[in-house]
Order: structure tokens, then sequence, then C-alpha cells
């Protein structure tokens, strides 16, 4: 600061710098300031519209509201498939500070399988909102409930979520034709709308519950709602509430299916019992079936194989999917299409060998009787099931006009209309045998087809259905489970219509054919004779199912043949008689003889017919009886 | 009609009162438009939290008071006291990282009896510019070589003590409020570009030197996109805030990123995307151009200073002030990396209210203690 120094100093020229500096830093302050107007203007003009989508994005969720499941009743208002409130044990895991801790403090309070948490952090790692939470273990008994409710206030970010489960009051014997749901899988969600089932839980897998999927799960709510940056909903934008799914009331009757099933006894096999004035399936029997709660709970690896590994095959629905010979039972259907077609007449008469031979010295086609059954006609043929009658007539029908008045009641092709996976059996025809076989068709086929085998098969609802176009003289109702959804009739989806009849030529043959069929069970000679004695009358045909063919010279001895191969037993019948109220279609595989099925038969119509079920079957009686 | 109202306010802006209080009006009439709207927007931001607002409105009336009472002190005084004052708050510095409390893992505060505490590291961004303007004050501009040298060594130590703490935002500040004095004084623009030149070079260095996350830091100011849920929330949420403002803003209170929290701290250092929000790029515009109001007047005052030591310091603190808010706004718009400075006299709390008041004080004492000529 010395004196000297500051007389060389200019400091009008030093005030001219610093002023030039403080010009220049004004410039550059105008500068950046149009930087960040532009800057600004950029993101609140150029790009607004994304940006304004972002911040929508960001506060707006879609939540969805499950709604509860539509119940299932069977006709006289017994419910099927029930829904119950379980509590799930979910984790919200932005709220979680340390998921590894709390994995520690969880299992300390209730069982946590690993699997479960595996499923858990799988979960974790596909897309979903922050905040949104995740199920850990779903289902707690009431004690792990009450465990964890305690604890509740200390675990950050986990939460007891009440939800509504589906339950099967009566497991296995109805399994096969209520179904179950199962958990959603990816498959499942690609075939259905994907936002209506964010938060269900279950989706119906097979049977009625996988067939009336829709109306039973009714339509989620949509629920838009403002959250903040914590998930936490602010307020409500819009909101439609569930329609809960609608109630479906079957023709099924609890109380026949227990019976039916029951009356299986340890045999495996099926029993389809149908209403012919409406095609309502009263009865629907696989045995044996299976607990169908185990897969709403998501079924373990090991239930699971063991059901998969049973040799008597419960997973596999033989009602529509088991392929068996109709055998004799198909002698009405064949009688009727001899008639229909002028191959047969009532008054023609047939010697009946024990045997029947296309050629003279060409193979013997044994007949049941070894000794024959002498001069018989048609209705007798049907009376005493004579094979050898069937053999000539199939012979000389040949296999077209077969084919096509079978067709006509529903064999070879599926026709129930509201089951899906049923098996189309199969009704040979010459140009099936061709595409399959690459052979003409030989008369011997047709031989074999004329008493139900040989290529012919069926299934339970097939057999069971045709005679109930039988049973109401032509009137073909396809067959269906459900009667109602909610206050409307049933509808179907495969567009069969509702019915379809047949007319024959001379429309008598009807009542003709089932006369017949009445005698099977009155008269002295008749196969089902041991079911005389009902104070109303039953029209039915037994039939025996070859498991394999009997070369000529073989004689069938049941003792000696493993059980695995002896015959089916099968039966059709109807009652009353002159105005059917139920047909029923019984098989018992490797059931030996008919009488088994025929037994059965009989006591499904009694107790039907007359309400009168053993006492034990009261819990399927229902309280509302009007359905 | 037009003249005698232009008149009347001038008279009334250079009335005889003002200058007895030593109060600069244009100067203070634009603080006042932006402390107002500051308080108007930071209600919306804190959710409507009127407490909050009052507590911001009594740390801006102890600013203002402050501001008052340094405008009365004249700037010799300020020059003699500058060299023992940056001995002082420098001891204090090597205090906070010795003694220092803090929170988040960084030491910033020295505690003092009663509770208080107390951040040396805030002063000396006022304290930094008066050193280096006292010791321009008796030396010839422009500097010479060994000057700029000196100076050069008085910025870093202290802004590398700051940035230990850490505080990479304070230190920043302060260092840029000692560069803007030597800009000021003169330094030349050689020495200016050559600086600017060297940047890249300086900064692939550092880049050598940085740790893991450090350089994540970096990454992630260039793409926030990449950790959309971690260091880039902030600054997407930001710019979903203010663009989604548009022009005109969704409302007072009607900014659904601000209020439904979207917004991550919309009441401290993002403030500016709330009122971006709420009031679009004309709130914005209008807030900006409050702050130049302030920064002109500002440039005008050490433009028009006595001598070089007021000019130095008045030019250096309005510049810092500018800094300020540009790197605030710049950052919650995207175009500069997060550090955590917030936008002066709007955002809530801090320390840095008082100092900026401080900064304000001292301008006017600048602006009304020049001996009439």
């Amino acid at each position: 600061m010395s004196r000297r120094h500051q007389n060389f100093r200019n400091y009008r020229q030093e005030q001219q710098l610093t002023q030039r500096r403080v010009i220049a830093a004004a410039f550059f302050v105008f500068l950046l300031a149009v930087t960040l107007i532009g800057r600004l203007f950029y993101l609140q003009v150029v790009q607004h519209e994304l940006y304004q989508t972002k911040a929508d994005d960001n506060r707006v969720m879609l939540v969805t509201e499950p709604p509860p499941r539509g119940l299932i009743y069977d006709r006289n208002g017994v419910v099927l498939a029930d829904n119950r409130p379980i509590h799930s044990l979910t984790v919200i895991p932005e709220r979680v500070q340390d998921l590894s801790k709390l994995q520690q403090t969880l299992s300390n309070i209730i069982p946590i399988t690993d699997g479960e948490w595996e499923d858990f952090y799988d979960a974790l790692k596909d897309y979903r909102r922050p905040y949104q939470s995740i199920t850990l273990k779903s289902q707690l008994t009431d004690e792990e409930w009450a465990q964890v409710s305690v604890d509740l206030y200390k675990l950050d970010g986990v939460q007891v979520e009440a939800q509504l489960t589906r339950y099967y009051p009566f497991g296995e014997a109805f399994a096969h034709a209520v179904g179950y749901v199962g958990r959603i899988n990816a498959k499942d969600l690609e075939t259905v709308d994907q936002l209506a089932y964010q938060g269900a839980l279950f989706i119906g897998k097979t049977g009625v519950e996988g067939y009336y999927e829709k109306t039973l799960f009714g339509e989620s709510g949509l629920n838009k709602v403002e959250v903040n940056a914590r998930g936490r909903i602010m307020s409500e934008l819009e909101r439609q509430n569930p329609t809960p799914g609608k109630d479906l009331h079957l023709y099924l009757d609890a109380r026949l299916q227990q019976y039916a099933y029951d009356l299986l006894g340890d045999y495996t096999g099926s029993v389809v019992a149908i209403d012919p004035s409406t095609g309502g399936i009263l009865a629907l029997v696989s045995k044996p079936g299976y607990d169908p709660n185990l897969f709403v709970r998501g079924i373990s690896v090991n239930d699971y194989s063991a059901l998969r590994e049973s040799k008597k095959l419960p997973l596999f629905n033989r009602a529509l999917r088991g392929g068996y010979p109709p055998a004799s039972t198909i002698k009405p259907f064949m009688a009727l299409a001899g008639l229909e077609y002028g191959f047969a007449s009532w008054t023609e008469t047939y010697f009946a060998k024990g045997y029947y031979q296309i050629n003279p010295d060409g193979r013997r086609y044994r007949d049941w009787k070894r000794t024959g059954h002498g001069w018989i006609d048609l209705e007798r043929s049907i009376i005493e099931s004579v094979d050898t009658y069937y053999y000539q007539l199939a012979n000389k029908m040949g296999i077209t006009p077969i084919h096509n008045f079978l067709t006509r009641f529903g064999f070879g092709e599926s026709n129930l209309l509201d089951l899906r996976g049923e098996s189309s059996g199969l009704l040979p025809s010459n140009e099936w045998k061709k595409a399959k076989y690459k052979e003409p068709w030989y008369p011997g086929d047709s031989v074999n087809v004329g008493i139900g085998q040989g290529f012919m098969v069926a299934t339970p609802v097939q057999i069971a259905s045709a005679t109930s176009v039988l049973a109401s003289k032509g009137h073909y109702f396809y067959p269906r489970m459900a009667k109602t959804m909610g206050d409307q009739t049933a509808e179907f989806e495969n567009g069969l219509g509702d019915r379809h009849d047949i007319i024959l030529k001379d429309q008598r043959n009807w009542v003709r054919i089932t006369d017949a069929m009445r005698k099977v069970v009155t008269d002295s000679k008749g196969t089902a004779r041991r079911l005389r004695g009902t104070d109303y009358d039953i029209a039915g045909k037994t039939g025996t199912g070859q498991v394999f063919s009997l070369q000529d010279d073989q004689e069938y001895d049941a003792e000696a043949l493993d059980k695995r191969l002896h015959d089916h037993a099968l039966f059709i019948g109807f009652a009353p008689a002159k105005a059917p109220k139920i047909t029923v279609f019984a098989i018992f595989e490797n059931g030996g003889s008919s009488s088994k099925p025929a037994d059965l038969t009989r006591q499904l119509f009694d107790a039907y017919l007359h309400d009168d079920y053993p006492a034990r079957y009261d819990y399927l009686k229902g309280q509302d009886n009007e359905r | 009609m037009k003249d005698s109202l232009y008149r009347r306010v001038l008279s009334f802006t250079n009335a005889r009162l003002w200058q007895l209080v030593h109060v600069d009006v244009l100067l203070m009439a634009a603080l006042m438009l932006l402390i107002g709207g500051g308080l108007f927007i930071l209600y919306s931001a804190s959710g409507q939290d009127v407490a909050m607002v009052e507590r911001q409105s009594f740390r801006l009336a102890i600013g203002l008071l402050v501001c008052l009472v340094l405008a009365q002190l004249p700037p010799k005084y300020m020059r003699r006291a500058s060299p023992a004052l940056f001995v002082f708050i420098a001891i204090l510095l090597i205090g906070v990282l010795v003694f220092g409390v803090g929170a988040k893992g960084a030491q910033r505060w020295l505690a003092l009896p009663g509770g208080l505490r107390f951040q040396p590291s805030e002063i000396m961004k006022i304290v930094m510019p008066m050193m280096i303007a006292w010791y321009f004050a008796d030396r010839q501009l422009p500097p010479n070589l060994k000057h700029v040298l000196t100076v050069l060594g008085l910025i870093v130590v202290p802004v590398l003590m700051i940035a230990k703490q850490p505080d990479l935002g304070t230190s920043l500040l302060v260092a840029v409020s000692g560069f803007f004095v030597l800009f000021l004084a003169g330094l030349r623009w050689r020495y200016i570009l050559s600086a600017a030149a060297m940047a890249p070079i300086a900064g692939y260095t550092l880049w050598q030197f940085m740790h893991d996350y450090q350089r994540q830091r970096v990454l992630t100011f260039l793409n926030p996109e990449s950790d959309p849920l971690g260091s880039g929330w902030n600054i997407i949420q930001s710019k979903t805030a203010i663009g989604s403002g548009g022009s005109y803003g969704k409302g007072w209170l009607e900014g659904t990123q601000a209020q439904l929290d979207f917004l991550p701290e919309s009441h401290t250092d993002f403030i500016i995307a709330v009122l971006a929000e709420e009031f679009g790029l004309l709130g914005c515009s209008v807030l900006i151009l409050a702050y130049l109001l302030v920064i002109a007047r500002g440039l005008y005052i050490a433009a028009n200073a006595e001598d070089n030591y007021a000019r130095l310091l008045a030019g250096s603190l309005t510049l810092t002030f500018f800094v300020y808010m540009f790197v605030n706004i710049g950052m919650v718009s995207g175009i500069l990396p997060v550090v955590g400075v917030p936008l002066p006299l709007v955002s809530y709390g801090g320390t840095s209210i008082i100092t900026i008041m401080a900064t304000f004080g001292i301008l006017m004492s600048i602006q009304t203690h020049k001996r009439a000529r």
C-alpha cells in the first residue's frame, strides 16, 4: 500500500477493465438464462405431450377387483362348488427394508417352504408396478393367520389379504363332472383378458368350471385411481363395480351322481344318466375320481404324480373320453337301421345257428350262445341279443348305411354341449378305413360292427345320448350339463343348436323297438330279466364288450384271464319305458357279466323315479327343491 | 401523466429516507418479488404445510435483518476485516473436519452451545470473494501470473476442505465466487480459453481417478433412464413434472407430480419443478425474470461501485447468486448433473438463505455508502 506504487496505477483504466468484465458477465448471464428458458421451452412445449402422458401414467393406476365366482348347484339346489374366504400372506417388497431378514423373521412365526419363497422371488422378477403386493403364502390356516396377525405390526410391508377361494364339498365323485379351478398360469393368461384377471387367483380348468369360466367369473371391477408415488390410493377417478359371476344350475342330481359312483364299487368305469326330455345330464360319473380341492390349492408334485401314475387313471375322464366298443347295446340301433333302409322287417324270421359265415367255408363268427337261438324275428333278436342276426344284417347292409344311420344318433362325433374334451369315438366308414389303413372295407369289418365291436368305439356320453334319443322316440336333445346361468337359460358355444330330431320313414318303429327293449327285461329269455319286478317299465339292452378278440377256436374263460382282459360289462336302459324320465348308460370296465351295470341301472331308476335314495345320501338332498 | 408517474417512482426510489437506512429500493423490490413468489410456491410444494411456510418466512425475516444490518456497515470496514475473516473461517473449516457433526455421512456443521449448529462453509461463500477482492484492491489490474497463482492457491485450499466434508455443491460455489473475482479483475482471456481447452483432458484424468460409484453417478446423469428406480428416478420425475406443466401449467396446487409425491425433494432442491408443473413455462419465465432483475441490479451496483474492492466483491457476489440459480434449474431440468444446490431464496430451509441475504446486504452497503459526487 505504498503511495509510490499507487502513483503508477491508472484507476480509470482499472475501473473500465472491471466494468467491461461486468458487461461481459452480464452477456454470459443473459446467454445462460436464455439457455435455461430454451430448455424449459423444449420440455414444456416441444415435449409436453410425452411428459403429460408420463405424468398420467404415474398417477393413474387401474386396480381390478375380481368378482366373487358364481356358485354351481345341482338340480336340487345343492352347492357343488362353493366359495370360502381364505387369508393369504402378501408382501409389498418396496416397504421391506431387508428381504432376507424378513425371510428369517417370518419363518420363525409360520412355516414357509422354500418353494413358496422361490415363487415369491420369481414373481418379484416379473414386471409389476411399484408397491404392488406379491403373494407369499396363500391359504393360511386359522392358526397361521392368528400367529401372523399378532406380529403384523412389526413386519413392514407384510399384510394378510382376504380372498374367496373355491371349495368342492363333495370331492371325488363330482370331480369329472364339475371340474375344478386352479391357479392362473401364463398359458391361461393368453386366452383371457389379462386386465380382468389381474387380481384373480383362479381360473376354471376342467369340467363345468372350465366350460362356463366366463359366466362363473363375472366381470372384474375396474377402479381407476390416483395413486401417489408410494402407491397409496389418493382418490378414485372412476369406478366400475365388479359384476359377480352368475350361478350355474346344473341338471345334475347330486344324490344320483354320488349313488352311481358308489355303486360302481371297486370297479373302474363310468355311468352317464340323462333326462331324455331335455338332454340334461343327471349323472356323469367316471370312476375313480380325485379330490378337486387339491388342484385349487396348487397340487403338490407328489400328489400329482400319484394321480398321474395310478394304473386306474383317476385323472382320465372316462365318461367323455373313454373309448369303448358299444357291444350289444348297439343292436337296437342296428335294428332300426335295417328297418329304415329295408334290410330288415318285423315279420321276417331268421334261423340263428351258433355262428355266422359270410362264405360257406369262411371264418365262423360266433354267437354268444353257442347252440344258437333257432328261429327268431327282429324283436327276439333284441330280447335275446342274437349276435348272428346282426352279423348277417350288417353284412347285408354294408358299412355305408350303418355309418349314415348311426351318425344321426351322434356316434362318431362329439356333441356334448357344454363340456370340453369329449372324444368323438369312432364310427368307421369306407373312407375312414382307406385313409387310415389304406385298405378297402371288408364284409368282415361290417360283421364285427354289427354287434358293436371291431373298429367301432363310442364314449359313455355318446351311448347314453343315443339311448336317450331312442327313449324319446327320435327327439334328439344334445346332452348338456347346465340348465341355467343366472336367470338365463344356459348358452352353448359349439353352435350345434339345441335339438336335432330324427324322423324315421316309419315312425312307429320307435315304439316297436322300445317295446322290444322292454321285453329284454320282461321276457323270460330276456338278457336283463333279472331286472323284472319293478312297478314301472324298464327298457334296456345289455352288452359285453370284448377287450380283445377271441380266435375262432378259443374259449372265453374268465377265471384264466387276467382281470385286465376281462370283458367290459355294459348296459343301456331307460324308464319308465313308455314316457322315459331317465336314461342310464353304465359300464364296468372288465366287469365280465352285464348283470353288474344292469343292477346298477335298476337301483338308480328306483332311487330317481321314486325319489327314494338310501338315507346316507340325505346330505345331498338339497333344500331348494324347485330347481 | 406518464411522465409524472415515472418521476414519482424515481423520486420515491431516490428518496433520502432510503439512503439514510442504506436500502437499495430497486434491489429490495426485486428481492421481495422473488421471496413472495417463492413462499407462494413453497405452500404448494410442501403439500400446503402452513407451518413450513411460517418457518421459511421466519428464516427469510432473519435473512432480511442480516441484510439490513450489513447494509449499514460501510464497505471500507468490510475490506479491512476481509483477511482476518478469511483466516478465521478457514480455521473453522479445519475445525469442522476435526470436530464436525453432521448427517448422512457428511460433516458440515460445528455444534455451538445451546444446540445451535453452524456451517462455516456457507460463510466462506461470502468470505472467499471478500478475500480475493481484498487481495486485488491494492494491486494493479489486470493481475500478473504471480498474482493469479497466489489467488488460485487461496481458492483451492478452502475449497478442498469443503469438498472433503463432503459438500460438492458448496465447494463448487465457493470456488466459483473466487474465480469470479479473478475474472472481473481482468484475468486474461487467453488463460480462460486455455483453461477451457484443458477441461476435456482434466475431465479424462478425473475419470481415471474416480470411484466406480462416482462414475456411475456421471453415467446416470448422462442417461437417467438407465437406472429408473435408483438415482435416475429424481431427474425422470422432475422432467416429467416440468414437461407435463406445458405452457401455462396445471394450476396452483393442481400439479399431480408434486402433490402426489412423485417429485422428490419437491420443497427443497427440486422446487422449481413444482412451479414448472403448476404454472408452466409462463411461471418459470416470470421467476427467471425476477432473478434476472436482481442480478441486473447487482451488476449495475458492481459496475458503478467506488473502488476495485467494492466492484470486484459486488460483481462476484451477484454472479455467484446467478450460478446458484443456473445450477439449480439446470440440474432439475436435466442439463446439469444433480448436485445439491438449492434454488436461492425459494428452496425451503438451509443456511443459504441467511448467506444470500447477507450478500444483498453487502451489495446495498456498497450502493448506499458511496460518497456523493
